[in-house]
């Protein structure tokens, strides 16, 4: 007797090009946002609001509706899907730039007002789709093509420790930062994705995830050295975990 | 909320007509943040919407506000929110993601005095902020400006239905003087027909494929085929919704044209003209976009001149040069903002140019 062991989730789109660079996470971090929404029933009364990056084009993988928000604004368009249509399940998909740099008092404030929303964030230190410039979450030292000799507080100031700053928030019901370097850890990310999303159903209010990902391209690695350095450098400064969970914890 | 329907008339602050007119079109969704002088709508909303069972969200900027209207809108509810001048100007990146996602976006604008912060004086200084987008790429936003209080709520009504039935945002164009003056007004039922959204609006992907509304598009060419499909759907709301009030321009010499609140001196300003047997008569755009260019082009035949009055340095005066096209001279009476220049400051200046 055949078992099936793998297969394509029914909220990915059939036949989707795949335009993400190799070795990006962006196709890990959809797939698994793709998977929860399968397993939580959550197709047919999915909304997707979608960012401005890398990231935009989570809705050619994502077979939900979306609305494409302008630059930072996810989170303000998905405040208004969810205040129109409150018994449908929306969610943002942005990058660290989009969340947490234009974005980022959209962000706070959707978590402030305890919105019934969920929000995926892809936390690769660096603007990808423009080539690799500083961002909000570029690393003390790193060389991006902004940050040419690399990133000094004198200069350049700090980097945002997001999943921490949500967590501050009273309306935030689930806050955690998650790592796609490697099978445990995706395993990790997946359960946090479905929490974020669980919430959100028992309308207890913002739930968050940052999820740590590579950009081998802009990083100039290849795929193995940019998930090493996610391993070392990443998770030294950004450490994942939960940092908020009103309901029960899960494993960090 | 029908207890404000009556035959009856009853006094009401302009921005508070705004807002009951919204709430009696249908808006289920009000954005807004503070700012003089339209706070009045947030502030009625806040209140009606709440007891109503609709949504009411105290955005943290104009930027969040409109953002979340986008967002009601993609649902294909009535959402709306307010502003005024250097707030609008926040808002007009979203107005254009609005236009390019063809979102049925209704945005209350409340001209105070710019640029810059400025001040709460009335003004008609947002003209081309409105009429000639404020933000990128090629793109018409319906403009349509009240010069009454009863009119304050007609054209909220009005806006409503266009936003929807073109689905384009829309713009209502009041100032300062319209926002915060009292004048009895009828509440009347919600005329139009309600629109079915369902063939494009967002309500998660039930047996069928998700619908993306985006503007994302990276080949140039698709990106031609869209602004030429846009453009020709511009023409089709310059064909059936440009509208305009005049009076006494079949024997007139010199056509006044205003809009908004100073074409309520402009009209006194007529009379008096008349009286000193001066023939004079006035011509209102109520839709700057659509313009009445066809109009004021038949009219610039068979008169001599037309002024241009606004409250601002010259702003509607350069579509009608451009509709008028040379025919005839059109001179320009401005006051950079507060209230209209007087009936009788009007007619002493038309007396000059005569």
């Amino acid at each position: 007797m055949a078992t099936q062991v793998f297969k394509i989730p029914e909220t990915l789109r059939k036949n989707a090009k795949y335009t993400f660079c190799p070795g990006c996470d962006h196709g890990v971090a959809i797939r698994l946002v793709a998977e929860v929404l399968d397993e939580l029933g959550l197709k047919d009364k999915a909304i997707l609001a979608a960012s401005i990056g890398c990231s935009v084009t989570s809705y050619d993988f994502l077979n939900v509706d979306a609305l494409e928000a302008p630059h930072g604004r996810a989170l303000a368009e998905a405040t208004g899907i969810k205040r129109a249509l409150p018994d449908k399940f929306v969610f943002t998909y942005q990058g660290d730039g989009d969340f947490a740099s234009i974005g980022l008092a959209e962000s706070m404030h959707a978590a402030l007002r305890g919105e019934n929303l969920s929000a995926i964030c892809i936390n690769n230190t660096t603007y990808g789709m423009t080539g690799g410039q500083l961002g909000p979450t570029t690393l003390m030292g790193q060389v991006t093509t902004t940050s040419p000799s690399g990133r000094n507080a004198e200069y350049y100031g700090y980097p945002i420790k997001i999943a921490e700053h949500i967590a501050l928030c009273d309306g935030t019901a689930f806050s955690a930062r998650v790592s796609l370097d490697s099978v445990p850890n995706i395993r990790k990310a997946k359960q946090a994705i479905k929490k974020a999303f669980e919430v959100q159903i028992k309308g207890l209010g913002f739930g968050f995830v940052e999820i740590l990902s590579s950009c081998p391209t802009n990083w100039r690695m290849t795929p193995d050295k940019a998930h090493e350095r996610v391993r070392t450098e990443m998770i030294e400064v950004f450490k994942p975990g939960i940092y908020k969970d009103i309901t029960t914890e899960i494993e960090g | 909320m029908t207890e404000c329907l009556t035959n009856k008339k009853v006094l009401i602050k302009g921005n508070y007509a705004i807002a009951k007119a919204a709430v009696l079109a249908g808006c289920q969704c009000y954005f807004g943040y503070p700012i003089t002088p339209q706070s009045e709508i947030g502030e009625f909303m806040s209140g009606k919407m709440q007891e109503l069972g609709r949504a009411y969200v105290s955005a943290e900027s104009e930027l969040a506000a409109i953002n979340m209207t986008l967002g009601a809108c993609s649902t294909g509810v009535k959402a709306m929110s307010s502003s005024s001048s250097c707030a609008v100007a926040l808002m007009q990146e979203a107005l254009s993601y609005a236009t390019a996602d063809e979102l049925p976006v209704v945005l209350v604008s409340v001209m105070r005095g710019g640029p810059g912060l400025g001040n709460i004086y009335p003004s008609q200084g947002d003209y081309f902020q409105s009429t000639k987008g404020g933000g990128n790429g090629d793109y018409k936003l319906i403009v349509l400006a009240p010069s009454t209080v009863q009119e304050c709520v007609d054209l909220t009504y009005k806006a409503f239905y266009l936003a929807h039935k073109y689905k384009n945002p829309t713009v209502l164009l009041a100032d300062g003087l319209l926002g915060q003056m009292m004048e009895p007004v009828e509440f009347k039922p919600y005329p139009y027909p309600e629109i079915d959204n369902s063939a494009w609006a967002l309500s998660g992907a039930k047996g069928r494929d998700g619908r993306v509304i985006r503007s994302y598009a990276p080949l140039a060419d698709n990106q031609c085929e869209f602004l030429k499909k846009l453009y020709a759907k511009y023409k089709t709301i310059e064909e059936n919704e440009t509208e305009w009030e005049e009076n006494g321009v079949e024997d007139a010499d010199i056509v006044l044209v205003s809009f908004g609140s100073t074409s309520r001196n402009v009209r006194t300003a007529a009379k008096l003209c008349r009286e000193k047997g001066l023939k004079v008569g006035i011509f209102r755009p109520i839709t700057l976009f659509p313009f009445p260019s066809k109009r004021l082009q038949e009219i610039s035949t068979k008169i001599k001149k037309f002024v241009v009055v606004e409250v601002n340095m010259g702003q509607m005066v350069q579509d009608v040069r451009l509709a008028v096209n040379g025919n005839v001279h059109v001179e320009q009476i401005n006051k950079g903002v507060g209230a209209p220049p007087s009936p009788e400051e009007i007619a002493a200046r038309i007396e000059e140019l005569v």
